[in-house]
């Protein structure tokens, strides 16, 4: 089991490697970074420019596999370079990081669990009003993209503030915390008004994508023998079927459910966005749009890792959930 | 009023039905909404189990016995309305909520179900779920569950349960997990444990191991049992009386002995005529007595006797109402049937109830065996395959001898039944006849051709000749072919043009015994039998010489099975087919083959006609197999005793030294030192029987037993 944890993360290093590799160097061909300095208005000198895109790593007249060279003598001294506003780029990680996963967190865990109940629970009554109802609002979710999600949920905040009134408003959707919050009660609540309507974003597709799962591997399930044998045994019906089946219903539907929450901290672009978080997905987009090369190999080579975790870790829950697959 | 009965016939030893029943039913009735219309799976079961009683329930599938059982657990889906009444020692279980009805659940009425590799949670180990079934009925210490569930595992023959206790049930073999089934059941003393086809999925050998098992479960609880079976065998040796159920009611109720020797409705008669005997003497081609037809559907049954289109005997009587369960004479038992008057003073002879068919004798019978051709010869036939380890780097780690060396020959006209339980190779054997390339080891020859030296244009011509009858005729049709089309498959594969494969199509339908027009139908259109006719059909197309068949009738009921075996039978005499018939079931195999091959671990042990085989078996093995099968004759199922073999059959991954059955033979416990050094190290090869013709085993300490 040992050897075989070292072999796997051996592999997962070589991947990561590669992945980040093609993304800098697909990046650094793309952007012209130079552009932005010439479309300035005013223009910048051109010494402070070269100056500029040097201290980058971003000077397009050293040939590419240079300047990656280069980025990677830094990576391996831990130095990720600069950004396009010339700030360090592990620094601006270390801060965007910590946002991303403050906005995710409850999400992740909440769409994870509510996902899993719901789910067994339309099974449980199946085709009953409450299946179909739950269903239908799953297909509504789907069909409804976060771009206009969110700024739906944005507009019903505003409805409602509009008809609470008051001094300050009610459902807060914009930045992580009121600035004039005061005592450690007032900053929670700030906080926790903050994080309602990104976190419902965040949520409401997840839940209904592992509801759908959980429901299909939970009818399975429900007509199994051992689910009888239990009830057989004198388990009610409800303890029965959450002991023996939802326990069993749950192995398939945890690798998708680890997967998709560990890539999750990778950062949701469009609800930072429009919520105003300043976290990875915020980052990504600034650095796309300054053509900051070492930002986006940062971001890829974060997720990459989180990928990897959630393989491993994915792996790792199935043979704790299943006896039969453990190694 | 069957109580009387019972203590006339004096079938038995168990206990008689001394006061009250502790499980009465009365006028059960369950059934199902469905689309089509109500769905009545049962219609008016009544039954009195009284303690230390056993009940068994005898049907097709089909017929409600187990419907009827789970609706005394009331463990029925929500959508089923059940009515009459349940009594539990005079307590009304019916209508109870789920609650009320759990304590009685898994304490008083226990269950033990069919499949016993689906019905215990996979994700939890066989101690923690017995433990459950403890703790849940009464407060109980963390330890003395955990030494109750011990000794539990222990009564029902687990062997080392310190350590079995905390395994999977992934990791028992199918027959320690019945008995985990059986454990948990017996852990709170029930006083009526409900056994659903408990042996149906194990092998003969296993089965009368858990048979015994549940015996001393019973002697030790002292519980009533309901044993719900479709097999007439388990039932004759273990019930004290018996129901037989068809289209939802006991059409025939009494003692085991009333039932098997003195039947007074025709669906009974034409089940016990219908199963294959092991003990009929001599050459055993008494035809089968299949009942033609299917079950009705149990959506809008006419008031007529459920059984009259299958009926041999109907009257028009009987298409007017349904008969009522009453005796047919004044000491009889219980049986719905118009004409149970006419059976019971004899004006219709048992024996003559269905029209016994005939099965055309082939020229071929006349000559010895000496004298004709051999169409299959295999050698030393041998297939290991390599166990591997390891998700991601595959290791070799060990070798499965699946096959390992064994020889046998059919000639032309003759069955050799090939038999043996799962896992001993009789599949692996069959699928390198078919692929008819050369094996690992030995030699495969067709018509004396080897395998081997074929072109590849030979080896298509020669596919013709050895054609191949799946066991699953659900799972072997495509469901979306026409049958008709399934059966032109071959013909058109072998270059028929499509005007003649359609007229060989119809000319093969009405072979087995179907219609030319049902060539356009598709697969769900017809029933199991029906869909095994076709099958034979599709294996005919091309005019074979030798068909192999693997387990043609294991998965269809008794009645429809004799009618499929009677074809067969038919078929060979009629086209002079030779074939390899694997089962593992003996008695269809005595029945329908020649030569017999008894194999075991990936070797053939005792091989010969069927005759010498079956009445002076010399193997240890074949001997604890014949005697391992329930007779469907209860007089003869009390006088026997049984060669019970201690556990599973080991794995072919792990072979034993020399005689690779010593561990579970009962002659090698009994020999002495000396001689269980022989068995240890050398490994028997099969020879010839002194003095016998055609009969060969691989034992050192080979000795004819009669068992049967």
């Amino acid at each position: 089991m040992g050897a075989f944890i070292v072999r796997r993360l051996l592999n997962y290093a070589v991947l990561v490697f590669i992945a980040t590799s093609l993304a800098y160097l697909g990046a650094a061909t793309a952007f012209h970074p130079k552009d932005m300095y010439l479309h300035k208005n005013p223009p910048a000198p051109a010494v402070v420019m070269y100056r500029e895109l040097d201290e980058r790593d971003s000077n397009p007249d050293k040939p590419v596999f240079e300047r990656y060279a280069h980025w990677v003598d830094g990576v391996a001294h831990g130095d990720f370079g600069k950004t396009w506003d010339l700030d360090s780029v592990s620094k601006h990680f270390s801060i965007s990081v910590w946002v991303t996963v403050r906005l995710v967190s409850v999400a992740a865990v909440l769409s994870a669990v509510l996902g899993v109940l719901i789910g067994s629970f339309q099974a449980v009554r199946q085709y009953k009003v409450s299946d179909h109802s739950i269903t239908f609002a799953s297909y509504v979710i789907f069909a409804m993209p976060v771009f206009v999600l969110a700024p739906f949920l944005k507009l019903i905040a505003v409805q409602v503030n509009k008809a609470v009134g008051g001094d300050t408003p009610l459902l807060q959707y914009q930045g992580e915390i009121d600035p004039n919050a005061t005592g450690f009660f007032g900053q929670l609540f700030s906080r926790a008004d903050h994080l309602l309507l990104p976190t419902i974003s965040l949520s409401l597709g997840l839940i209904a994508f592992y509801s759908r799962y959980q429901r299909g591997t939970m009818l399975d399930v429900m007509g199994s023998d051992f689910l009888r044998t239990a009830r057989a045994k004198g388990l009610r019906k409800g303890r029965a079927i959450l002991k023996h089946g939802v326990r069993t219903a749950v192995i398939p539907v945890m690798t998708l459910v680890t997967y998709s929450t560990i890539t999750t901290f990778a950062g949701a672009i469009i609800t930072e966005r429009v919520f105003g978080w300043n976290g990875l997905g915020s980052w990504f987009t600034d650095a796309t749009n300054h053509a900051d090369v070492n930002s986006v190999a940062m971001i890829t080579l974060f997720s990459a890792v989180l990928v990897l975790i959630a393989g491993m870790l994915s792996d790792v829950i199935t043979a704790v959930l299943d006896p039969r697959v453990r190694l | 009023m069957t109580a009387n009965l019972v203590a006339r016939s004096g079938s038995g030893s168990a206990a008689r039905p001394a006061g009250s029943p502790v499980l009465s039913v009365k006028d059960l009735h369950v059934t199902f909404g469905s689309e089509a219309g109500d769905v009545r799976a049962v219609r008016g079961v009544s039954y009195d189990l009284h303690p230390g009683q056993v009940l068994g329930i005898v049907g097709e599938s089909g017929s409600g016995k187990s419907v009827s059982a789970m609706a005394v657990l009331g463990l029925l889906p929500d959508n089923a309305r059940v009515t009459g009444s349940v009594e539990l020692e005079g307590r009304e279980l019916l209508g109870l909520s789920d609650r009320e009805m759990s304590k009685a659940r898994g304490k008083d009425i226990a269950m033990v179900f069919q499949d016993p590799l689906s019905a215990l949670t996979p994700v939890f180990t066989v101690g923690d779920q017995i433990v459950e079934a403890l703790t849940v009925h009464r407060r109980l210490s963390k330890d003395a569950a955990r030494e109750r569930a011990l000794e539990l595992l222990d009564v029902v023959g687990i062997p080392d349960p310190r350590r079995r206790f905390k395994n999977f049930p992934h990791e028992f073999s199918g027959g320690m997990r019945q008995r985990v089934m059986i454990a948990m059941a017996i852990a709170n003393d029930p006083k009526v444990i409900l056994c659903d086809e408990p042996t149906t999925a194990l092998d003969v050998t296993i089965q009368a191991q858990i048979l015994e098992a549940l015996k001393s479960a019973q002697e030790l609880t002292g519980a009533a049992i309901l044993m719900i079976t479709h097999d007439l065998g388990v039932v004759a040796g273990f019930a004290d009386r018996v129901s037989v159920m068809y289209a939802g009611r006991p059409v025939e109720t009494g003692a085991v002995d009333e039932i098997y020797y003195r039947p007074r409705m025709p669906y009974t008669i034409g089940l016990l005529g219908s199963i294959p005997r092991l003990g009929t003497a001599g050459h055993g081609r008494r035809p089968l007595t299949p009942i033609e037809g299917t079950p009705p559907s149990m959506v809008d049954l006419p008031d007529a006797c459920p059984f009259v289109a299958r009926c041999p005997i109907a009257v028009s009587a009987c298409q007017a109402a349904e008969p009522e369960l009453l005796p047919a004479g004044p000491d009889s038992h219980p049986s719905a049937c118009h004409r149970r008057a006419d059976l019971e003073s004899g004006t219709i002879p048992i024996d003559e109830v269905y029209p016994l068919p005939v099965i055309p004798e082939t020229s071929l019978d006349a000559v010895p065996r000496a004298e004709r051709q051999p169409v299959l010869e295999v050698k030393d036939l041998s297939k290991h395959f390599p166990l591997l380890r390891g998700a991601v780097f595959k290791r070799r780690v060990g070798t499965v001898k699946a096959v390992d060396g064994i020889s046998f020959e059919i000639r032309e006209g003759e069955t050799l039944g090939l038999v043996g339980e799962s896992g001993c190779g009789k599949t692996t054997t069959l699928m390198e006849i078919l692929e008819l390339v050369a094996p690992q080891a030995g030699s495969i020859a067709v018509f004396g051709r080897e395998a081997a030296n074929l072109s590849g244009r030979e080896r298509m011509e020669m596919r013709k000749d050895i054609q191949i009858v799946f066991q699953d005729p659900m799972a072997s049709l495509d469901p979306r072919m026409p049958v008709g089309d399934a059966i032109a498959e071959p013909l058109r594969t072998h270059g028929w043009s499509a005007d003649r494969a359609a007229a060989r199509v119809s000319e093969l339908l009405k072979l087995v015994g179907l219609e030319p027009y049902h060539a356009a139908r598709f697969p769900r259109e017809f029933s199991g039998g029906q869909r095994q006719r076709i099958c034979v059909a599709r294996a005919l197309a091309l005019s074979p010489k030798v068909v192999i068949l693997d387990e043609p009738v294991s998965a269809l009921d008794v009645s429809i099975q004799a009618g499929v075996i009677n074809l067969l039978d038919e078929l060979r005499a009629k086209l002079g087919l030779s074939y390899l018939f694997v089962a593992h079931d003996l008695s269809v195999v005595r029945h329908i083959a020649d030569r017999v091959a008894v194999m075991y671990l990936g070797r053939i042990v005792e091989i010969g006609d069927v005759a010498s085989v079956f009445h002076a078996p010399s193997h240890p093995y074949t001997q604890a197999l014949l005697s391992a099968i329930p007779l469907p004759d209860p007089r003869r199922e009390r006088e026997r005793s049984r060669i019970l073999l201690p556990g599973d059959l080991p794995s072919p991954a792990n072979v034993p030294s020399g005689c690779r059955f010593r561990d579970r033979c009962f002659k090698y416990a009994s020999l002495n030192e000396a001689e269980q050094v022989k068995c240890r190290d050398e490994d028997p090869t099969i020879v010839a029987r002194p003095g016998e013709a055609d009969h060969a085993t691989a034992c050192h300490f080979a000795a004819a037993l009669e068992v049967v």
